[in-house]
């Protein structure tokens, strides 16, 4: 049962299989129906499943958002798609104030499991809004739940875990690599949605990544393999609650630690990931865990996005530096 | 004097041109009258009989006596803040008891009328403003949703269960509170679009009460709030919202045409904050007490009183027992309040999540450890 899939097809079948398995799991977003989606997420889905599951919404992310609360009260599943990252803060408030309090202030009585699909990150040659890696915010508010996938295997389960979740999950869909094909073995028993994965092992540094950036780790893996350098790699996969135990348990053993990510450096998740890490692993560092991550700047316009977003150099320029110490 | 049933022109708010509630309303729907008589409308006959005049004459007044008791908890120190709905008791009771059991309410912070009309323990409400709770009271049991306080989130929310509601073929209706304040919202407009464009069965009940907090009408609208419906491809109705009577019937048919699949209605409850915004509010600095006195002569619970009088439903015995019912209240209210606990600490880890995550299972147990660690320390 095992095929070659694209990351896009893979959640297409994995929200597929979520929708055959529970009758309460109701898609929205704007285009998803008719179009499949701007990036053809949902290709084909309307048709079979019908316009109550399926549903094109007005143009109003806020609005999704807030009438997927309503649907929650009423027992179903909203599965919501934000077209692209830069378009989820009209949603931010009904999110942030909404979504993330109320299984809180109703002391479970209103649990809200519905999934917040964003596809997130650059490197796509975007006009501006449409390259945003906005998951420090959500992983940041209490009540919310924040999976990044990287692999067609782990998109297919993972969306088919988070729909199935009973809290709120922002599910960040690695836009630039939705064309990136991998093996998915349909009849496997899937990873833990809230569980993170050593992808390379290694023995002279630990590089850390979620969403897009675990195939640039993967590809400075190999090129420092070539300079005999051994780096392990972790996907972080799930980045609230952080799975820290692999982590921890690799520095220990390596001494060694860089964080990577897209979205800016400053209080994005490698600052949070760097305190941890030295907290839990201080007498095994032989060197500060550093970050390689977006500048903290606007997302820059596309001739120079090349430059902003982290790339294979400059996560090996880290692990020199970590070296050197 | 200037009453609510004059049918002068409608002037509609420009800038400079005055209150839009001043001086006549001919859209009005009104059954009973400042003074108490009561008066039919072509487009809403009620049927009531007076069991439910008598019943519903109970609902204000005990409400109103609620509403005061708590008032003065907090000025003596007992509830952080509370949010008053003097004046506002016909809009919700009318509302609240316009509801079938199975409907659902989707209240703003104000609507304690409402949670009386739906059986939640004043005490549940009180808990909020005293701050032991944040929820309070079961919403799933009692049909009336959790206070939604970020100013018309909960419009998105009654549109979206209305959507469940079509979903389930079920034969109920979710009804929408907000203020006119919350009209300017974007959330509110998208939920009106939403509620219009898949015929949700909801009803949006505005109670404009003339002012977000300070801020007067006009600089929320240029057109009767009613009118905006109209836009978004619906019907709007402006009800006296002092008016009990006129509230029940109006809202009665809106929800009756919302679950018969005829979709929205956008109904405005024309009526007067007559305290302040919260306890911690001072309205002098914003108003005149003359527009006070003047809607004091529209107060909703007096003009029930006088048609009740004198109509002969209700004799003085009947006045004297109510009272006696709100004394009772009131004391259970204080009583209750005054003995209610502290909620435990480790409450607030406690339903974060349906599926506690390990990192705050890890605070919990920090949190306790080291409140533990102070014991016999005499903290």
């Amino acid at each position: 049962m095992s095929e070659t899939l694209t990351i896009g097809k893979a959640l297409n079948l994995g929200l597929r299989r979520a929708m055959e398995d529970d009758a309460k799991v109701v898609l929205m977003g704007e285009d998803i129906g008719r179009l499949g989606g701007v990036f053809r997420i949902t290709d084909g889905l309307q048709k079979d499943f019908g316009e109550a599951r399926v549903v094109d919404t007005p143009l109003a992310e806020a609005g999704i958002l807030g009438t997927a609360v309503g649907l929650a009260m009423r027992g179903y599943r909203p599965v919501c798609e934000i077209q692209f990252d830069g378009f989820v803060f009209p949603a931010y408030n009904q999110i942030v104030t909404q979504v993330a309090k109320i299984h809180a202030r109703s002391k479970g009585r209103l649990p809200m499991p519905i999934v917040i699909r964003i596809p997130f990150g650059g490197g796509i040659g975007a006009v501006e809004h449409h390259s945003e890696s906005p998951e420090a915010y959500f992983a940041h508010t209490a009540g919310l739940k924040v999976v990044a996938v990287s692999s067609p295997a782990d998109a297919y389960w993972g969306i088919q875990q988070a729909v199935a979740h009973p809290d709120p999950v922002v599910f960040l869909e690695p836009k630039r690599r939705y064309w990136e094909k991998g093996q998915v073995d349909t009849g496997a028993t899937p990873g833990a949605l809230f569980s993170s994965r050593v992808v390379r092992g290694g023995d002279d540094v630990t590089v850390l990544a979620y969403g897009p950036m675990v195939k640039t780790a993967l590809q400075a893996a190999e090129a420092a393999a070539e300079e005999g350098r051994s780096l392990e790699v972790i996907d972080l996969h799930t980045l609230s609650p952080l799975d820290l135990e692999p982590v921890y348990e690799s520095v220990r053993r390596t001494g060694r630690c860089v964080v990577v990510h897209e979205a800016p450096t400053t209080l994005g998740l490698g600052a949070e990931i760097a305190a941890r890490v030295t907290e839990t692993c201080f007498h095994s560092l032989e060197a500060p865990v550093l970050r390689v991550g977006g500048y903290d700047t606007p997302y820059p316009p596309s001739k120079l996005e090349e430059e902003y977003l982290p790339d294979l150099d400059r996560v090996l320029d880290a692990v020199d530096r970590s070296l050197g110490f | 004097m200037s009453t609510l049933s004059q049918t002068t022109e409608v002037v509609d708010p420009v800038p400079g041109a005055g209150a839009p509630h001043l001086p006549g309303q001919p859209d009005l729907v009104q059954l009973l009258t400042p003074e108490g008589e009561r008066v039919e409308h072509p487009d809403h006959p009620l049927d009531v009989s007076d069991d439910e005049l008598r019943s519903l004459y109970r609902d204000l007044a005990l409400v109103r006596r609620w509403d005061v008791e708590a008032t003065a908890l907090q000025r003596q120190g007992e509830l952080g803040i509370w949010a008053s709905l003097l004046g506002q008791e016909a809009a919700q009771v009318g509302a609240g008891r316009a509801l079938a059991a199975d409907d659902m309410a989707f209240p703003t912070y104000r609507e304690h009328g409402v949670a009386w009309t739906r059986g939640v323990d004043p005490l549940d409400v009180i808990s909020l403003f005293r701050g032991v709770d944040q929820g309070g009271w079961d919403p799933v049991e009692r049909r009336f949703n959790l206070y939604t306080v970020v100013i018309g989130a909960q419009t998105l929310h009654a549109t979206g269960y209305a959507m469940g509601l079509q979903r389930d073929s079920a034969e109920d209706a979710a009804l929408a509170f907000l203020g006119d304040g919350a009209t300017s919202q974007g959330e509110v407009n998208e939920a009106m679009i939403w509620a219009a464009t898949f015929s949700a069965p909801v009803v949006f009940f505005c109670q404009n009460n003339q002012y977000a907090i300070s801020v007067p009408i006009e600089r929320q609208s240029r057109v009767p709030l009613f009118r905006r419906a109209a836009g978004f491809g619906f019907p709007g109705v402006r009800v006296d919202g002092n008016d009990v009577l006129a509230v029940l019937a109006v809202t009665r048919s809106a929800l009756a045409a919302a679950r018969e699949g005829q979709g929205p209605t956008f109904i405005e409850a024309f009526t007067y904050r007559m305290g302040a915004h919260t306890t911690s509010d001072d309205p002098t600095r914003y108003r005149l007490a003359s527009e006070l006195e003047e809607w004091k002569l529209r107060d909703p619970i007096a003009r029930l009183k006088a048609y009740l009088s004198r109509s002969g439903i209700a004799d003085a015995g009947f006045f004297a027992g109510i009272e006696a019912e709100g004394d009772e209240l009131a004391a259970h209210i204080r009583k209750g309040t005054l003995e209610m606990p502290d909620p435990a600490g480790t409450e607030i880890f406690d339903h974060v999540y349906a599926e506690q995550t390990p990192e705050l299972a890890r605070q919990r147990a920090e949190f306790v450890a080291y409140h533990a660690s102070f014991e016999g320390e005499g903290h």
